[in-house]
C-alpha cells in the first residue's frame, strides 16, 4: 500500500487551546479521504499542518514521505491547498488571478495565459473571466480557487471545506469536479462538516472531534460500527415531541436518538418492531412523515461515537 | 449530474507535471505585474495618493505660506521638497494595508504555499509602492512648478531628492509590513498610521525652520530622520547639497532595514 500521507501522534497547541491532540492518519494515494467533523474539530488545523501552514507542536506528519517540517519545500512542491475562504484576489480577473498563481509557479507568461485560458474553460468560467472576481457569486469563487489549486497538477489537493455556504448546485458542480481531479490521480484531502458530502465523495474518512480521531474506515464501516438498521422519521407536527418520545420509550427502552428537533433515529434490531412502533403512533394520533428503515446515516454515526448531533455543534 | 451541465473538457485537468520553480527575480516580477494590477482595477486607490498632496500644497502655499515665508512664492521654495518627503512617507502606510488585506483574505496562505522565494509577495508590494510614490511625486513637482516653484538644482536635482526619498519610504515601509503583519485588520494599520506619522513628519521641518521651535523640541527634531531626508532633499533641489545630511539618510535608511527586514520576514514565515 503506498501512503500519501501518514502523521503519527500529531499535537498542535495555540496558548492553552489544544487544536491537534494527537492525530494518526494513513491516507492511501489516488483516494478521496474525508475529514469530518464539527467546527473546531481540528480538521482545518490538520490540514493546514499537512500543508506546512503551520508546525505540528508535537508528532511527526510525513507527506509523500517527506517531513513537513524538514522537508516543507519538497512538500510545498507537491500539493496544493485551497483554503476555507477564496484565496485569490478579489481586485483581479478570474483570469489574470490563474496567469499570477501559473506564473509563481513556474510557467512562462505564454503558457501562463494558455493555461489561464483552459482552467477557464473547464471551470466554466470563460464568460467571466474577464471580469474581477469580486463579482463572482460563491460558486464561481471556489471554482476559481481551486482552478488556482490545478494549475500544475498536484500529487495532493487539501480542500478545507469545498463546498461550505454553495447552494446544491454549485455543490453538485464542485463535487463533480472532485471526483474528476481524483480520477486524474490526484490525491483529495478534504474536509467537511457536511456528513452528507463525506458519505458522497470520500472512500475513506476520519471523524474528528476535540483535536482527535475518533474513528476512521469506509462509511459503511463507520456505519456498521454503529450497528443495525435505524428507523429514522419525522412528525409531522413538532408540538407532539413528547408523546413521541414517551411511546419509543416505552417500546424501545433508551435507543432514541434525537437526530433534530421533530426527527427520530431509532436503533431498531427487526422490522417487526418498527412495524409496531409507527403502529402504535399511528394509534396515538402521532403524524410521522419522511419515515425510513434503513443504515445508519453519518448522523447517526456521530452521534453515537460523540454522545451529541452533529448539526447542533456545527451550528455553533 | 449530467457531463452537459459542467462546461469544458476534462483534458484541463489532466496536467503536466510542475515547472520548475519559479525564480526569486521572476517570482518578484510577477507581484510587482499583479501590484500594476490592482491600481488598474481600483484606480480609487490612487485618490489618497493624487488629493491629499495636491490639498497639502495648495494649503500651505496659499493660506499659511505669507505668513511663514512672506509670500506664498517665496514659501513654496522651502515647502516643496517637504511636501514630496511628507507625501511620500505618508503613502508608505499602504504597503502595510496591503499586505494585512492579502493575509485576512487568505491570499497569503496560498502564497506561502508555492513553491517560490518567500519574499516574492513582500517584495513586490514594494514594486507597486514605487509607482504610487511616482504618480504622487510627479504631480507634486507638477503643481509646485506651476505655483512657481524654481529649483536651481534642475531636474537633476529633483530626480536625485525624489531618489532619496524612495531609498527612505522603502526603508520605513518595513515597519508597516511588520505592523500590517501584526494587527488584525486593514482599518488597525490605518489608526496606527496616524499615531505614528502624524509626530514623524510634523515634528521635523517639512513645514518650518527649526528656529522658532522651544530648544527641547529643536532637539527632537533635529534628531528627527524626516528632517535630515527634508534638507537633504532641499538641498538636491535647490543646488546646493547637504552631504552630511544625505549620509544620514542612507545611514538611517540602512539601520531600519537591518532591524525591520529580518524581523518582517519572520513574522512572514510565522504561522497565522
Amino acid at each position: 500500500m503506498t501512503s500519501a500521507i501518514e502523521t503519527a501522534g500529531l499535537v498542535k497547541t495555540f496558548g492553552d487551546t489544544r487544536a491537534l491532540d494527537g492525530v494518526d492518519l494513513a491516507i492511501r494515494s489516488r483516494s478521496i479521504y474525508g475529514l469530518l467533523g464539527p467546527n473546531g474539530a481540528g480538521k482545518t488545523t490538520t490540514i493546514r499542518v499537512l500543508a506546512t501552514l503551520l508546525r505540528p507542536t508535537r508528532g511527526r506528519a510525513l507527506v509523500l514521505g517527506h517531513d513537513v517540517v524538514t522537508d516543507a519545500a519538497l512538500v510545498r512542491r507537491q500539493v496544493s491547498l485551497t483554503g476555507q475562504y477564496a484565496s485569490v484576489d478579489e481586485d483581479l480577473t478570474g483570469h489574470e488571478n490563474l496567469v499570477l498563481v501559473s506564473r509563481l509557479l513556474g510557467l512562462s507568461w505564454g503558457d501562463a495565459r494558455a493555461r489561464a485560458a483552459e482552467l477557464l474553460g473547464a471551470f466554466g468560467l470563460s464568460d467571466a473571466a474577464g471580469k474581477q472576481v469580486r463579482t463572482y457569486s460563491g460558486g464561481m469563487r471556489r471554482r476559481i480557487d481551486i482552478a488556482a489549486s490545478l494549475v500544475t497538477r498536484p500529487e495532493i489537493l487539501f480542500l478545507d471545506e469545498p463546498t461550505t455556504g454553495l447552494d446544491p448546485r454549485s455543490r453538485n458542480q464542485v463535487w463533480e469536479l472532485v471526483r474528476r481531479i481524483a480520477s486524474d490521480g490526484t490525491t483529495v484531502v478534504l474536509t467537511t462538516q457536511y456528513l452528507e458530502e463525506a458519505d458522497r465523495l470520500a472512500e475513506r474518512m476520519a471523524v474528528i472531534d476535540h483535536g482527535r480521531v475518533i474513528a476512521e474506515g469506509t462509511s459503511r464501516d463507520l456505519k456498521s460500527s454503529v450497528g443495525t438498521n435505524t428507523l429514522h422519521f419525522r412528525l409531522a407536527n413538532p408540538g407532539q415531541h413528547a408523546e413521541a418520545r414517551a411511546i419509543v420509550g416505552e417500546l424501545m427502552g433508551d435507543g432514541t436518538l434525537p437526530a433534530g428537533e421533530a426527527g427520530f433515529a431509532i436503533k431498531v434490531t427487526d422490522a417487526a418492531l418498527a412495524a409496531e412502533l409507527l403502529g402504535r403512533l399511528a394509534r396515538a394520533q402521532v403524524g410521522v412523515v419522511d419515515f425510513s428503515l434503513g443504515a445508519p446515516s453519518l448522523d447517526d454515526v456521530f452521534f453515537a461515537l460523540t454522545g451529541r448531533p452533529a448539526e447542533k455543534e456545527s451550528a455553533a | 449530474m449530467s457531463a452537459g451541465e459542467m462546461p469544458g473538457e476534462t483534458d484541463a485537468l489532466v496536467m503536466r507535471a510542475r515547472p520548475r520553480p519559479v525564480s526569486a527575480l521572476a517570482a518578484t516580477a510577477t507581484l510587482a505585474w499583479r501590484a500594476m494590477l490592482k491600481i488598474k482595477h481600483v484606480p480609487f486607490q490612487l485618490f489618497d495618493v493624487t488629493i491629499t498632496p495636491i490639498m497639502f500644497t495648495l494649503l500651505f502655499t496659499y493660506i499659511f505660506g505669507g505668513a511663514l515665508g512672506g509670500s506664498p512664492r517665496t514659501y513654496i521654495q522651502f515647502l516643496l521638497p517637504g511636501i514630496l518627503v511628507q507625501t511620500i512617507l505618508f503613502i508608505t502606510v499602504y504597503t502595510g494595508v496591503g499586505i494585512n488585506t492579502d493575509i485576512q483574505k487568505g491570499l497569503y496562505d496560498r502564497f506561502r504555499s508555492l513553491p517560490m522565494w518567500q519574499p516574492a509577495p513582500v517584495l513586490g508590494a514594494l514594486a507597486g509602492d514605487l509607482f504610487r510614490y511616482s504618480v504622487a511625486a510627479a504631480l507634486i513637482i507638477g503643481l509646485g512648478l506651476m505655483l512657481g516653484f524654481r529649483p536651481a538644482g534642475g531636474a537633476v536635482g529633483v530626480l536625485l531628492a525624489f531618489g532619496l526619498v524612495l531609498v527612505f519610504a522603502f526603508a520605513l515601509s518595513w515597519i508597516w509590513i511588520i505592523i500590517g503583519m501584526k494587527v488584525k485588520t486593514p482599518e488597525s494599520v490605518m489608526t496606527a498610521s496616524f499615531a505614528f506619522m502624524m509626530p514623524l513628519t510634523f515634528a521635523s521641518n517639512v513645514f518650518v525652520g527649526l528656529d522658532t521651535m522651544p530648544g527641547w523640541l529643536r532637539a527632537v527634531v533635529r534628531h528627527n530622520p524626516v528632517t535630515h531626508l527634508t534638507t537633504a532633499s532641499r538641498g538636491l533641489m535647490h543646488g546646493h547639497p547637504v552631504a552630511a545630511d544625505v549620509a544620514w539618510v542612507f545611514a538611517a535608511s540602512a539601520a531600519i532595514v537591518a532591524v525591520a527586514a529580518p524581523i518582517a520576514l519572520r513574522l512572514y514565515h510565522q504561522e497565522r
